[in-house]
Parts: C-alpha cells; sequence; structure tokens
C-alpha cells in the first residue's frame, strides 16, 4: 500500500519534472532562433542594408524588397479591413444562427484550409493570366486578400461579439435604431479588439511567401525611381502593377538560385528582420490593444 | 382595453418606415459577408478546372498518373503523382508524430502545472513562434538543421541531409504552437469540478491529469491534431528547403524526396501552359484542394454540435 502511494507520488514528481522540462525546452528553441539570427545578422543589418539595392558584386541591401513587403502589406489591408470589418457586422450583429450563415462560415473555413501554396496558385491562373494582371503588386494583394478576408471577417465577428449585450440593450432601449447601436455603442467599444487583430494578422501577411511566388513576382529589382510617381507604369514602385517581389520571397529565391558567396549574410539578416517584425508586430499588438481599452474604457466610464 | 394584437407601439403609431424596410445596413453588411461564399466557388471551379485538364486537354491515361514514375522530360513523359502523394503523407504524419507529445505536453504544462509567471512567459512565445515565417524556417533548416543532421546522425555509410526526416522536424516546429494554443484551450475548457473531485478522492496531479482531465479533452486534443496536419500538409516552402527535391519514392527516413507542395513550387516556374506537365502540376494543386477539405470534413465531424474553437 504505502509502496503503491510512493509509486504514485513519484511518478507525479516525474510528470512533473517532464512538462516542465518540455516548456523550457520549447521556449528555449525559440529563444535560442531570436538569438541566433541577432548575432547571424551583426555586421550586416544596418539602416544602409534596409535601405540600398542588392548588387550581386557585394552584399547588396534589400531596399526595394522590403519597400515591396510593406507595398503588399497595406495594399492587402486596404482590400480586407473594410470589407472584414463590414462582413465582420453582419455575422455578429445581423446573423443568427440559420443555414445562410452556416454556409459563410462553411466558406470560411474552406478558404482558410486552403495550402497558401493552392492560392498562389489560383491568384495565378485569376489574377495574373485571366486578368491580366501580370506578376504584380496588385496580384499578389488580391491572392493574399483571399485567405485574409475570412480571417479579417471572423476577427471582428469576435471582436463584436465580445461587446457586452448590455450596451447592445441600453442602447436600444434609449430608443436607438439597430444601426445606430451598431455604430456608435458596439463598433467603438470592439474597435481595441480588431486594431489588436489586424496589427497580429499584419505580421502573418509580413512573412507570407508561397502564395506571392506565382503572382507577385520572382524578378529581383536591381533599383527604384521613387521620383517616378506614375501609377499606371509598372516601373513605378509606387504603381499596384509593378512587379514585386517582397523580403520572404527573396530569402526563398537566394536560396534556390545562389547569388555568390553573400548568400548567407544576406538570408541570415533578412529573416533577422523577418523575426524581428514578427516580434515588432506582436508587442506593437498588445501595447495598441490596451492604449486603446484604456481610451474605450475611459471614454465610456 | 386597447388591443394592438401583436404590435409592438411604435409600429401602430407609424407604421415599419421605409428605412426600416428595407434595412440597407443589413444588406450591405450581408453582401460583405458573403464574398466569401462566392470566392470558394470561384476558387473551387478555378482548380478543379485546370485540375481536370491533364485528362480532357492531354488525354494523359489514369495508370499514367497513378504510377510511381515522374520524368516529365523522358520519352515517352510520365507523369505519377504518387511519389509525392506518399511523400506528403509521410511528412505530415511523422510531423504530427514529433509535434504531438511536445504540444499536448506543453498545452498541459500551460493549463495545469505552470505558475502564472511561466504562463505569462510561454502564452507570448507561442503566438511569436506561430508567426515565424516559413521562409525563415526553411532558411533554418538549410543552414543549422541538415548540416547537424548530417554530422550528428547517420551510421554506416547511411547518412541523414536533406531528407524526409529533415522536412518532418521542420514542419514538427511549424505546427508545434498552432497544436499548442488549441490543445491548452480545450484542455482549459475542462470542468474545474472534475478535477475538484478527483482530488478530493486523494489522487496526485499528474493521476488527475491523466485519468480525469486527458480523456475528459480528448475529442479537443485530436481536432488541435488533425488541424495541425491540415497545416503540415499545405506548407510549401519549408518543407522544400530541406526535403531534397528527389521525385521518387521514398524507402526510409533518411531519403531525400518530395512533396505535392514542393513540387509544385519548383516547377511551375519551368512549364508552359497547355503542355501535360504543367497540367499535371495543377492535378496536384487540386488533390491538395480535396486533402485540405477533407480535413475540414473531419474537423467538423470532430467537432459537431460544438462550437470550433480554430
Amino acid at each position: 500500500m504505502t509502496s503503491r502511494i510512493g509509486r504514485s507520488l513519484l511518478a507525479d514528481r516525474i510528470a512533473t519534472i517532464i512538462l516542465w522540462s518540455i516548456a523550457v525546452f520549447v521556449v528555449g528553441i525559440l529563444g535560442a532562433i531570436i538569438i541566433h539570427f541577432l548575432l547571424a545578422s551583426v555586421g550586416t543589418l544596418s539602416l544602409d542594408f534596409l535601405t540600398s539595392d542588392p548588387s550581386r558584386s557585394e552584399v547588396g541591401g534589400v531596399g526595394p524588397v522590403l519597400w515591396n513587403s510593406f507595398y503588399i502589406l497595406v495594399l492587402t489591408m486596404l482590400i480586407t479591413v473594410p470589407l472584414g470589418l463590414v462582413g465582420g457586422i453582419y455575422m455578429a450583429e445581423y446573423a443568427g444562427p440559420g443555414r445562410l450563415a452556416n454556409i459563410i462560415r462553411l466558406s470560411q473555413e474552406l478558404i482558410s484550409s486552403v495550402p497558401s501554396i493552392v492560392v498562389g496558385l489560383f491568384g495565378l491562373a485569376f489574377f495574373v493570366v485571366a486578368f491580366h494582371w501580370n506578376f504584380s503588386a496588385l496580384s499578389g494583394a488580391l491572392a493574399l486578400a483571399v485567405f485574409n478576408l475570412p480571417l479579417m471577417t471572423r476577427l471582428s465577428e469576435q471582436a463584436l461579439r465580445a461587446v457586452p449585450s448590455g450596451e447592445r440593450d441600453a442602447s436600444l432601449a434609449l430608443g436607438a435604431t439597430r444601426w445606430q447601436t451598431i455604430r456608435n455603442v458596439v463598433l467603438p467599444l470592439a474597435i481595441p479588439g480588431i486594431v489588436t487583430g489586424i496589427v497580429l494578422t499584419s505580421g502573418r501577411i509580413f512573412g507570407e511567401a508561397a502564395a506571392l511566388i506565382f503572382t507577385a513576382g520572382l524578378s529581383t529589382p536591381s533599383h527604384y525611381d521613387f521620383a517616378n510617381l506614375n501609377l499606371a507604369d509598372p516601373a513605378s514602385p509606387w504603381s499596384p502593377f509593378h512587379s514585386a517581389t517582397t523580403l520572404s520571397v527573396y530569402i526563398w529565391k537566394l536560396n534556390s538560385e545562389g547569388l555568390g558567396d553573400f548568400v548567407r549574410q544576406i538570408a541570415d539578416s533578412s529573416s533577422a528582420i523577418l523575426v524581428i517584425a514578427v516580434l515588432v508586430f506582436n508587442l506593437g499588438a498588445r501595447g495598441l490593444g490596451r492604449v486603446l481599452q484604456r481610451r474605450v474604457s475611459g471614454a465610456s466610464s | 382595453m386597447t388591443s394592438f394584437a401583436g404590435n409592438s407601439p411604435a409600429q401602430v403609431r407609424r407604421g415599419l418606415s421605409w428605412a426600416e424596410r428595407i434595412d440597407l445596413p443589413r444588406r450591405l453588411t450581408f453582401a460583405a459577408a458573403a464574398i466569401v461564399v462566392l470566392l470558394v466557388a470561384i476558387l473551387l471551379g478555378f482548380i478543379t478546372w485546370n485540375g481536370i485538364q491533364v485528362f480532357l486537354h492531354s488525354h494523359i491515361p489514369l495508370e499514367n498518373l497513378l504510377s510511381t514514375r515522374w520524368e516529365p522530360l523522358a520519352d515517352p513523359q510520365a507523369f505519377g503523382i504518387l511519389p509525392f502523394v506518399v511523400g506528403t503523407a509521410g511528412v505530415t504524419v511523422l510531423a504530427a508524430l514529433i509535434a504531438t507529445p511536445l504540444s499536448v505536453g506543453l498545452a498541459i504544462f500551460m493549463a495545469e502545472i505552470a505558475p502564472d509567471w511561466a504562463r505569462r512567459i510561454v502564452q507570448p512565445a507561442m503566438e511569436v513562434f506561430v508567426g515565424i515565417p516559413s521562409v525563415v524556417w526553411g532558411w533554418l533548416g538549410i543552414t543549422i538543421l541538415v548540416p547537424f543532421l548530417r554530422q550528428n546522425l547517420g551510421w554506416a555509410g547511411f547518412k541523414f541531409g536533406f531528407s524526409l526526416f529533415a522536412g518532418a522536424l521542420v514542419l514538427a516546429m511549424m505546427i508545434l504552437p498552432t497544436v499548442t494554443t488549441i490543445a491548452y484551450d480545450t484542455i482549459k475548457a475542462v470542468p474545474a469540478e472534475l478535477r475538484g473531485g478527483s482530488l478530493a478522492l486523494g489522487t496526485t496531479r499528474w493521476q488527475t491529469i491523466r485519468h480525469v482531465v486527458l480523456p475528459a479533452a480528448l475529442t479537443g486534443l485530436v481536432t488541435a491534431v488533425v488541424l495541425g496536419m491540415m497545416r503540415a500538409a499545405g506548407e510549401a516552402l519549408a518543407v522544400q528547403m530541406v526535403i531534397g527535391n528527389r521525385p521518387l519514392m521514398p524507402t526510409g527516413l533518411a531519403d531525400p524526396m518530395t512533396t505535392l507542395t514542393s513540387q509544385i513550387t519548383l516547377d511551375m516556374g519551368n512549364t508552359v501552359t497547355g503542355e501535360p506537365w504543367n497540367e499535371a502540376l495543377w492535378l496536384m494543386g487540386l488533390v491538395l484542394l480535396a486533402i485540405s477539405f477533407a480535413f475540414v470534413s473531419l474537423v467538423r465531424w470532430l467537432t459537431r454540435g460544438r462550437e470550433i474553437g480554430a
């Protein structure tokens, strides 16, 4: 009897140790990855590296591809944030548990499940070929919008649902219409949650590559002329029709082609930028959410 | 005694206004929400149509496509997609086998054992973990993992390098945060009374976890792993970078091999629309789509009658 209790206590002790080790191991891996890239990029990662043009003869910069990453991120968000927000309002405030809402939910799940390389194929056939938008920032952003839209809708819906129903009831009881209630009461209260979600999603889009290879293009730009403001000119970096290799696609391309002796330095530093970007987006989302939350609750109390 | 028989006082007073009857906000927001349905239809249509061209247009017989030989440049050409299907299945299952114990262990740790300060570290760490881009994992695989495997794992002239195993390891890392987060939510959702009841009987914490909490959370844990496998099967670049890209049937873990996603990634740019090679790649895209829809059905079946947390 005593030995059985002893065994149970021993098993408990061992299990606790194993579970702690797993946690330390996994967090350790993440820490090691971050430290590895920070160390590997020392000496290369600089303001000059971030802004200058790529080069074949020496360690060039990532200016143009970094520009493209931000360009496509902003373009994607311009498409998906308004649509997702409005769609989220329907799902949270109007759609009941009916069949229609079910079909929409199923569609969201299906789109989210599609591998990004398949979304890339779709973008190639649809935006690049059928719409003749070629390999461009626009085609890339639309491909990213395909799986980002259901995500944004879902996210807005959840943020809106998290608003206590008492706030709605109070507004309706005062004689406000449903839309007035949504616009003036529910939406403002949901904004912190939505903004946090947008920033977190941005981090995801920033690092995406598979869907962009066949849509935004693979050609490495040698130099961008930012004085060219003609939006219809594919040579202008401001144009949605310019071929737009992003930083993530650039890393993949470097490894598959090999641009010379500096590949490792460039890819390490570019990876470091992506990892730092993930950290910044995460911390930014938390910080921003907290600040907005304080303002919203301060205003309503 | 006034009887308004079911009408609200406001309606009796003025009837429904024009704006209320049309309810523009409802219609407009519905249109935005319903775009996704249209998107699914178009995507499904396009991928399916392009995916069946290999039969309709190039007339490649099914036996050829279901063979194990992939030789698009040989004469006669062979477009057997079986090596890719087997490769995808191999890395997916292996990645799940590696990731599951770590993820479930970590989820148990966060839900049952971790003091507050530890949870405050692990939880944000998972959020950062899930955000690390695919290409960064691939690059780590090439520069750290593959050289490490080459030096430390191998015996009797049998070398691990770019291999199925390397691909599965990278994928395991990529799905780990996804599986952990969903598993954690599931374990958290197990009612506290169950734990209390068990502990009150004098069990240890581990006995309670093993015999009460885990069985209660089982379906959710399976769902978490299935969602992880769905992500693993569709992942392209990281796998392509470390797996070796040899379109042959794998015979062991150390073999360089390839997957559906890797081959599409590599070959698509080398082909021209309308040629059999290109159309065979589209068929592989269609197969990938079918795989992910099958995963969605599986998850729906597992979570039937409950709110899906993913």
